[in-house]
């Protein structure tokens, strides 16, 4: 018998290709005659084109073509701002190729095609671009003081857009507040890294004249849209297809990158496929970044701890074009009161043009820098007023019994407002605080003190905003032939499991097990209605379609069924890969056969196809083969639309120690308590923590794009821009609450950002506490290298 | 298998064909001989010559470890490598783990049973690391940190790690013969 599979801790069905070195990343389709190409970077942050000479790249033997923006035609457009809203006043975005200027170092120029990748780079160095460097402030709040260099001329102060929202009355909380705290906190700019680039290959079929693309891409069909627009074409003539992605992390749902307008148009003019692999050194420059926030934040509290005011004043740097929008921004600034009741809240921020890399979202997506703000002021609060760290979190908890929990006047990312579906955040924290064994630890931190060792124990809570809408979609098909399942949705998949998830689902559905179920999706050929992977969203709003069409696949198959079988539909059941009549023994059909039955033939084109033609016994001949109303085959589709966000949180907890010599950090405990809602796969989602996590700890302690105040990134590679080996990363225990989502049939929120967001409030929170006796200024920015730990002692009030 | 790229050159503006540099190597148990330029990586000749894709590349400076290949029994990295290095060398790659009849080799099955891949890109060359600490000799005596020093080659963005030292752990109980 099959046995439930939701919950369960499901090998994945992905894995057996990956290990066998048999994946299929782009840069693996085979391409027959591919051409390659190779961009032309800017190694200026701003300057004027003064003039390109292309004649000595395009004469290279070996040169197919080589493009600057005045060869593109119709296509010298400005690329879409994918996510407008009325608040921004100057968006700005960018050519494909640069149009007289460059905006930040590594903005496209040139693009040369060639017979390899050799060539390309060859013929790239010798296209000589002539510029004029213009003057650059990186400092983003330099950036929007008067007489700072501007990055677009026309756009004063550097700033693209400005938002206030408010909740409550902000203003009267603080005039009426018993005590008032006020921190200034910066998180840096840190960009994702996927272990794969960017990386695309398209073909233009000259019979057909159909374009397909295959892209490193969060969002197939959001790119099919965008080329169908640009190249006029009908879209069911491009198709976009993410293979094998290799990692995404956010910067992959931009789209078009140059070099997805760029190849297609290449294969298209030149008659040849064309590949072009972004490698690391670019990828640095050229795939969108985030982070960079300053937040002003102020807490207004009653005198017991009570929050019952938050103001929180913000710039954000969206880099030298805005593309995506204020999304970054916007998450950020309703994420601010986490997982707190304050009633009163007012949150501002600018958008601030700098000459660097676009910025766009990146794992958590503006929840990290909220987190950051919002817990570090609740520490600095709970000290200011003696209450125990954990003790002002408590006391300011939305309860369970409140939710769901609005924030009047709030909205969300996805346009709809900020609505809290369910928590337990009381018990979460509660399971953090025993698994710290805080009392053994105070103990140790006390007798450790007496050594001259330096302990410390840090905390923070988080809450996230997940599985947005609009919608998504699913389609499940019972092979006729073979009885497989097929499942595709219109999402991608760069890693989370979805071959494995999605088969759980509908497993339980069609009683099968979950390896028997096929899953295809990033492919617009094969489903191409819904949206992108983004905001931890996939498992809420595909895996609810996906739900919600096996339930209907289901009961077709119980219908035919019970035709076939002569019993009604209630009778029935599924399991092992047959439906049967409950208790009948041997009396049933394999969902082959079903499958078969369903669809009414004229051709036996194999032995089990007869029993389904006009004149097998069970052929109808009283009415049309296929009554009125009726579609032929096991096959249905659903769709999902959240009514909004549904919240995950959880808590983190660090026992650290800080070497008084070299102030290197050695996590010795990390913990991680959270909840996501029903769990589909315990085993993907602790993977899905755990790396997240992991990010979190390059955020916290190494992971900083270093841009000179010459607007030039000094450290784009993996020599220079440390990301953790399995040396950063400490061993983690996680542990998992269920608190079902109300608002979606499977009771899932999403957990794909989730290990990332409150990694630096905890570090820093327990550094904090391992240098409160010397009375060390507290951390008011990541990432934390030995150097901020040594500043931080060496301005300490009492010697070590 | 033979492979001829006589039309790529092997330095700028030079493209005589007199430049390619004929090798042979033992690529996964079977014999190769190409002619290649002098230029071009180990790393390019395996995934694009060969079409042996499973070897990855992330980030063409030695640091990430997606390209690891064993040369000469040997983890080694291909993105650093010229293939006329590996001129009568023997390579080994992931498609050369698992035995010919399929069977997986312990790290392939450890890896997972383990859940230490998610999107897979680094998985190849992670594997290849591993392969090599098992035929190296390396045991379960290590404490963590000691192993994880050993796994310091390599880059994941998507585990955390902690999957994978676990899968290194089972490789090794199931190179000993110990089942999980």
């Amino acid at each position: 018998m099959s046995t439930r599979q939701f919950g369960e801790r499901v090998q994945r069905n992905e894995d057996d290709r990956l290990i066998r070195g048999q994946g299929r990343f782009v840069d693996d389709i085979p391409l027959e005659g591919a051409l390659h190409g190779a961009f032309v970077r800017s190694p200026h942050p701003h300057a004027r084109i003064v003039s390109i000479d292309t004649s000595a790249a395009a004469a290279y033997p070996g040169v197919h073509k080589v493009y600057t923006h005045e060869d593109l035609g119709p296509l010298d457009v400005l690329m879409p701002l994918l996510i407008p809203h009325p608040c921004i006043t100057h968006g700005r975005t960018q050519y494909p190729l640069a149009h007289g200027e460059v905006f930040y170092g590594g903005q496209a120029v040139a693009f040369v095609v060639a017979d390899d990748r050799y060539t390309a780079e060859d013929a790239a160095a010798l296209v000589d671009v002539r510029y004029e460097p213009l003057p650059v402030e990186i400092d983003i709040e330099r950036a929007t003081e008067g007489g700072a260099p501007l990055v677009h001329s026309d756009v004063p102060n550097n700033v693209a857009a400005q938002f206030v929202q408010r909740s409550g009355d902000a203003e009267a909380a603080f005039a009426k507040a018993d005590h008032i705290t006020s921190i200034r906190v910066q998180v840096d700019r840190s960009t994702a890294a996927p272990m794969e680039c960017l990386a695309t290959a398209a073909r233009w079929d000259e019979v057909s004249g159909e374009l397909t693309v295959w892209a490193a891409t969060q969002t197939p069909i959001g790119l099919r849209g965008a080329l169908s627009s640009l190249f006029e074409l009908d879209e069911n003539y491009v198709r976009v297809i993410a293979p094998d992605v290799g990692g995404g992390f956010g910067p992959k749902i931009l789209f078009p990158y140059s070099n997805e307008i760029m190849v297609p148009l290449a294969a298209r003019e030149l008659h040849r496929p064309v590949k072009w692999i972004e490698d690391r050194g670019e990828n640095f420059v050229n795939m969108s970044q985030e982070r960079t926030q300053i937040h002003y934040i102020d807490l207004a509290a009653t005198s017991d701890g009570r929050v019952i005011g938050l103001r929180d004043r913000f710039i954000h740097d969206t880099g030298a074009f805005i593309p995506y929008g204020i999304a970054v921004a916007q998450v950020a600034s309703t994420s601010i009161a986490s997982s707190y009741r304050i009633p009163n809240i007012e949150v501002e921020f600018s958008c601030v043009y700098t000459p660097t890399v676009p910025v766009t979202p990146y794992r958590g997506c503006g929840r990290p820098h909220a987190n950051f703000a919002i817990e570090r002021a609740m520490d600095q609060l709970a000290q200011e007023l003696g209450i125990d760290r954990f003790e002002i979190r408590r006391r300011n908890f939305i309860p369970p019994e409140e939710f769901p929990y609005a924030r009047e006047g709030l909205i969300f990312a996805d346009g709809l407002p900020v609505k809290m579906d369910s928590g337990e955040y009381d018990r979460c924290l509660t399971a953090l605080e025993e698994a710290l064994d805080v009392p053994a630890f105070r103990a140790e931190q006390e007798a450790a003190r007496a050594q001259g060792r330096i302990l410390g124990l840090g905390m923070a809570f988080y809450v996230e905003g997940t599985g947005l809408g609009p919608y998504e979609g699913g389609q499940v098909r019972v092979h006729p032939i073979t009885g497989k399942i097929f499942v595709n949705t219109g999402l991608t998949t760069q890693g989370q499991g979805h071959k494995t998830t999605w088969a759980q689902i509908v497993a339980d559905q069609m009683g099968v097990d979950s390896s028997e179920v096929i899953v295809v999706e990033g492919d617009t050929g094969v489903f191409d209605w819904g949206c992108a992977t983004f905001a931890s969203r996939s498992a809420v709003v595909a895996g609810n379609a996906i739900h919600k069409t096996a339930i209907k696949a289901r009961q077709m198959v119980l219908q035919v069924a019970a035709n076939m079988l002569e019993a009604g539909p209630d009778d029935l059941d599924l399991a092992d890969g047959r439906v049967f009549v409950r208790g009948s023994g041997d009396r049933g059909a394999t969902l082959a056969e079903v499958a078969t039955m369903s669809n009414p033939l004229r051709y036996a084109f194999n032995k089990a196809a007869a029993s389904a033609t006009q004149f097998a016994a069970a052929a109808s001949s009283d009415g049309p083969p296929l009554p009125d109303g009726k579609r032929p085959g096991i096959e249905a589709q659903e769709y999902f639309s959240p009514p909004h966000a549904t919240w995950a949180y959880g808590a983190h907890g660090a026992i650290i120690e800080i070497d008084p010599v070299t102030c290197n950090i050695d996590v010795r405990k990390y913990i991680c308590v959270h909840d996501c809602g029903k769990m589909i796969n315990p085993l993907i989602i602790e993977g899905q923590v755990a790396g997240g996590v992991a990010q979190g700890f390059g955020g916290a302690f190494y992971e900083h794009l270093d841009y000179g105040t010459d607007g030039v990134l000094k450290n784009a590679s993996f020599m220079e821009f440390l990301m953790p080996y399995a040396t950063e990363v400490p061993d983690m225990t996680i542990i998992h609450q269920e608190t079902p989502s109300p608002i979606n049939p499977l009771g899932v929120k999403g957990i794909g950002e989730a290990g990332t967001i409150p990694v630096p409030s905890t570090i820093a929170s327990a550094v904090d506490d391992a240098l409160a006796s010397m009375g060390a200024p507290p951390v008011r920015s990541v990432p934390l290298s030995p150097a901020a730990i040594f500043a931080a002692m060496q301005a300490s009030t009492v010697p070590a | 298998m033979s492979t001829d790229t006589s039309s790529m050159r092997a330095v700028a503006g030079d493209y005589e064909v007199d430049d390619l540099v004929a090798v042979t190597m033992t690529v996964n148990g079977t014999a190769v001989e190409a002619k290649i330029p002098a230029r071009m990586l180990l790393s390019d000749f395996l995934r694009h010559e060969l079409r042996l894709t499973g070897t990855h590349v992330g980030c063409e400076h030695g640091v990430c470890g997606a390209c690891t290949v064993h040369l000469g029994g040997r983890p080694t990295r291909s993105c650093l490598t010229l293939a006329v290095q590996a001129d009568g060398c023997e390579i080994r790659t992931v498609e050369g783990l698992a035995d010919f009849d399929g069977t997986l080799h312990p790290v392939q099955q450890s890896f997972r049973e383990c859940h230490a891949l998610q999107c897979g890109f680094c998985t190849p060359g992670f594997m290849m690391s591993v392969a090599g600490l098992l035929e190296e000799g390396i045991g379960n005596d290590l404490s963590d940190s000691e192993l994880r020093e050993h796994l310091a080659g390599n880059l994941c963005r998507c585990t955390g790690y902690q999957n994978i030292v676990a899968a290194t752990r089972k490789a090794i109980d199931l190179r000993d013969g110990k089942e999980g």
